[in-house]
């Protein structure tokens, strides 16, 4: 899977901000997931926790938020919510949505001391 | 690298050379740089040796709301950008191993019979297999080896790209076909600066194959059936196929193809037409 090249990103974008703020190491890290992202949130928490090692996030806490998904029902024409990609709407039971929300892969924040 | 399944970086070459990473430039371990020197300053600075504690919250928290992916969405705009520059039309061709992506390119560079210089971008795990199936068709091509890495992500892009044009071989007005790591999973989420993806999906699988991997087919613009000439043998249902297609991509166009046959070229060289007019348009 691809989730060690997107935990790097996490201790790169942590790093770097940690740096930035002149902070000795990080203690928490705070992601958020969308329902429609392309990786596994626990696969995603573990590889976190491996590539911290010998960094500033060495030990730190990484906490996964699952964001809910969102679509745009073009035949009942309103945002619904969308638990997985290839269901209908729960509304109308058709399946021309546009996606909406549900993509997101984020930092959120990061506590430093 | 990754324990539980091997990806990672580390082994990633680009017609058998290892390009440098700069992040890799500075550790000790060729790895991640090792804690701050700002730690052992701030020690030192101290009075008695003593670190200080000043007034302020020992734990702050700092919002960031970055991309995880930004870095390599940025380096896929620069890829994009310089694309554009010189009018070249870029695919990216997804799919699972076997579906048949070299064959369909081979067959494609023949038939497209030079209406623009083609150009190929290959990424597999190992071995330069099939950038040497391309080069003996007279098309250049780079071969991207991942080592253990399960995708091509925009920096291994931007080298075969930068390899490609020290070669004199990434020509104004062209179409480059960028021929990603066989699997129908992590590519998806890593754009390389492409115009579309494309999936190829091939009918010896199953056709709940949109299904069962949604993220692949929903990112991709075009879906190729391809190897329909083995239809009559196989139990796979073509409208289904397409329908599970549109459940994850609305309105999703396919193109149903065998490169034995030659059945579908016509309509795969006229949709990669109308791509080149419109890049070198735009």
């Amino acid at each position: 899977m691809h989730e060690l090249s997107l935990a790097e990103n996490v201790i790169r974008i942590a790093e770097t901000a940690a740096r930035n703020a002149a902070a000795a190491r990080v203690t928490r890290v705070r992601l958020a997931v969308g329902a429609f992202a392309h990786v596994d949130p626990d696969t995603l928490q573990f590889c976190c926790e491996l590539a911290a090692r010998q960094t500033l996030l060495d030990g730190a806490e990484f906490l996964v938020e699952r964001t809910p998904g969102q679509a745009f029902c073009i035949d009942c024409k309103q945002d619904v919510a969308l638990e997985r990609i290839g269901f209908p709407c729960p509304q109308c039971g058709g399946f021309d949505l546009r996606v909406t929300a549900g993509d997101e892969m984020q930092v959120l924040d990061i506590a430093v001391m | 690298m990754c324990t539980t399944c091997g990806c990672g970086h580390g082994e990633t070459t680009i017609n058998g050379i290892a390009p440098v990473r700069k992040r890799h430039a500075s550790g000790p371990l060729g790895a991640y740089r090792r804690l701050e020197q700002g730690a052992a300053h701030a020690a030192e600075a101290a009075p008695l040796g003593a670190v200080h504690a000043p007034e302020v919250d020992p734990e702050r928290t700092l919002r960031l709301e970055h991309d995880i992916l930004a870095s390599n969405d940025a380096l896929a705009e620069v890829n994009r950008r310089q694309l554009a520059q010189q009018g070249i039309f870029a695919l990216n061709l997804v799919s699972s191993p076997g579906s048949g992506k070299t064959t369909l390119l081979v067959e494609t560079i023949q038939r497209w019979a030079r209406q623009t210089p083609v150009a190929v971008v290959e990424g597999d795990q190992q071995t330069a297999n099939d950038a040497e199936r391309i080069r003996a068709t007279g098309a250049p091509a780079v071969q991207i080896n991942t080592g253990k890495g399960c995708h091509l992500d925009a920096h291994m892009v931007a080298g075969a790209l930068a390899t490609l044009r020290a070669e004199h071989a990434l020509q104004d007005n062209s179409l480059l076909l960028i021929e990603n790591v066989g699997n129908l999973v992590c590519p998806a989420a890593f754009d390389l600066g492409e115009a579309h993806k494309v999936a190829i999906l091939s009918v010896t699988e199953g056709e709940d194959k949109p299904l069962k991997y949604p993220d692949m087919f929903r990112a991709a613009d075009l879906l190729i059936l391809s190897k329909i000439d083995l239809l009559p043998y196989l139990d796979f249902d073509v409208d289904a196929a397409i329908r599970m297609a549109r459940q994850v991509r609305p309105g999703l166009e396919v193109i149903r193809l065998s490169t034995r046959s030659g059945e579908g070229f016509d309509d795969w060289l006229a949709w990669l037409a109308a791509g080149c007019a419109k890049a070198q348009r735009g």
